[in-house]
């Protein structure tokens, strides 16, 4: 078990500021957060990165609260800190729900909504809620702060658009108006990674619409890349029928045959989430 | 290169010169001889290695030792008081709550961490804060009635 961590080291910067400057001196720094991620990679060996940044201390990072209208959280918040947030749970529930989902207690005390986001594994459970509620992503590097629409993160497999010199500092969620709903599907009901995940916003029963007039669809799992079903968000707008938004959610997704699942199967759970979500007023 | 820590485990000051790659799990088993934290997997999910940090149950093989610095660090050697079993402890002695007894001390530590913040679980909460934790043996029914167990041995020296 040691032996995969020899030559290893973990700078500990004592601010953002510093963090940032640490990371732009050495473009090999690797971030660590809750290292509930991190550490399973280097015990497998798939991680040829030698040297780490410790993030765990910044707690500028950890705060959630209101900006505005919006709903801002760090991206240090813990799975924890998510399901405990009143914020959270009264404007945010299904971001709730996900935390609730992760792992067990001991990794949702450690592990954290940006490195799950930063992960970039198709399966991260809080990503299909990020995606529907069509939050930003902040990230800051030593030369400056810009803001990424989550659904622009993710560029492919485990690919994303932040430089190596950027931290993810926060989410902003706009208000999300509508119901919310979350649903994981996994192997078990405890510590399995999604077999599909999904999120999404529905107009509330009286007001006919949501926020933007529509039904807001995020999966994971059932892609390269967590993915918004704009197609089927289309066609319910329009006024399909779940039968019809069901098929057209299926042509939409691109699963895979992986040693979770099958392409298959991940379809007809998909399809059967819609309807349940449709169903569930 | 070695660098210092200051923790204290089972609320005795520890401090040490050390790898910043050593693993908490390594710190406590190695350099601190505490050896009732067990190490049963290498993906983080058997939950044998849990250890409270700052009163939270974490996965000590998720975390470097350096990582602990400045914290309250408690371990399965550290819950009972004056030779007295802790009462989550007397409850898997009374109910079974174990065969090997590999899990045990992490899944201890995860029950005492469930109590602290919910002093009368039902059996679904106890089940639900136990799900970082496996066991191979038990199939887990004894372990949640000697955690129910302790619940209501709370209200009993409360009441
Ligand atoms: C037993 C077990 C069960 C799990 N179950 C689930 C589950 O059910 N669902 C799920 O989604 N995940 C699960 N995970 C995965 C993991 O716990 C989550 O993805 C967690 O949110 C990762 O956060 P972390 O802080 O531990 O990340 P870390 O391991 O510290 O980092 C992960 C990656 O993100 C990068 N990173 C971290 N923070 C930042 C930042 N602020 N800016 C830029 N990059 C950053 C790191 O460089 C690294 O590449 C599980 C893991 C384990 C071990
Ligand atoms: S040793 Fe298995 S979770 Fe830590
Ligand atoms: S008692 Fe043997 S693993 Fe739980």
């Amino acid at each position: 078990m040691q032996s995969t961590l020899s030559h290893r080291s973990l700078l500990e910067p004592k601010s953002l500021r510093d963090a940032l400057n640490m990371l732009r001196q050495e473009k090999s720094l690797v971030p660590m957060a809750g290292c509930t991620d991190l550490y399973v990679a280097l015990n497998f060996g798939t991680l040829q990165d030698t040297r780490f940044l410790d993030l765990w201390r910044l707690d500028a990072l950890r705060k959630i609260e209101r900006r505005g209208d919006a709903l801002s959280i760090g991206a240090l918040a813990t799975h924890s800190d998510l399901i405990r947030s009143p914020l959270v749970r009264s404007r945010l529930p299904m971001l709730a729900a996900a935390a609730r989902e992760v792992g067990g207690v001991q990794i949702q005390n450690r592990g954290t909504i940006g490195g799950n986001v930063a992960n970039a594994s198709p399966a991260g459970d809080t990503l299909p809620v990020l995606a529907a509620a069509g939050a930003f992503v902040w990230l800051q590097s030593a030369s400056g702060t810009r803001r990424v629409p989550f659904t622009a993160f993710y560029t492919g497999y485990r690919q994303t658009v932040r430089r190596h010199d950027e931290l993810i500092v926060a989410f902003e969620i706009p208000a999300v108006r509508g119901r919310q709903w979350f649903r994981k599907v996994g192997t078990r009901a405890a510590q399995a990674i999604s077999k599909v995940v999904m999120a999404g916003v529905v107009p509330s029963t009286g007001s006919g619409r949501a926020a933007d007039g529509s039904v807001r669809i995020a999966l994971g799992s059932v892609a390269p890349t967590v993915v918004r079903a704009t197609r089927t968000e289309a066609a319910l707008a329009a006024g399909a029928s779940v039968e019809a938004a069901q098929r057209t959610l299926v042509e939409e997704i691109a699963p895979i045959d992986d040693t979770r699942s099958t392409a298959i199967y991940r379809r007809r759970v998909a399809a059967n989430l819609l309807a349940r979500m449709l169903a569930a007023r | 290169m070695p660098i210092p820590v200051r923790l204290r485990v089972n609320n005795a000051p520890r401090q040490h010169d050390i790898e910043p790659r050593l693993l908490l799990v390594h710190y406590l088993r190695d350099v601190c001889g505490l050896t009732g934290t067990h190490v049963g997997c290498d993906t983080s999910i058997c939950g044998a290695c849990t250890v409270l940090v700052d009163g939270k149950a974490v996965k000590s093989c998720t975390m470097f030792a350096i990582q602990a610095d400045g914290s309250d660090v408690t371990t399965i050697e550290g819950i009972a008081t004056n030779g007295h079993l802790h009462r989550v402890q007397q409850g898997f002695w009374d109910c079974h709550g174990l065969q090997c007894g590999f899990c045990t001390p992490g899944m201890i530590m995860a029950s005492v961490h469930l109590l602290a913040g919910n002093a009368s679980p039902s059996r679904a909460e106890i089940a639900d804060g136990l799900r970082g934790n496996l066991c191979r043996c038990t199939g887990y029914s004894h372990i949640i009635d000697a955690v129910a167990q302790a619940a209501n041995s709370t209200e009993v020296t409360h009441g």
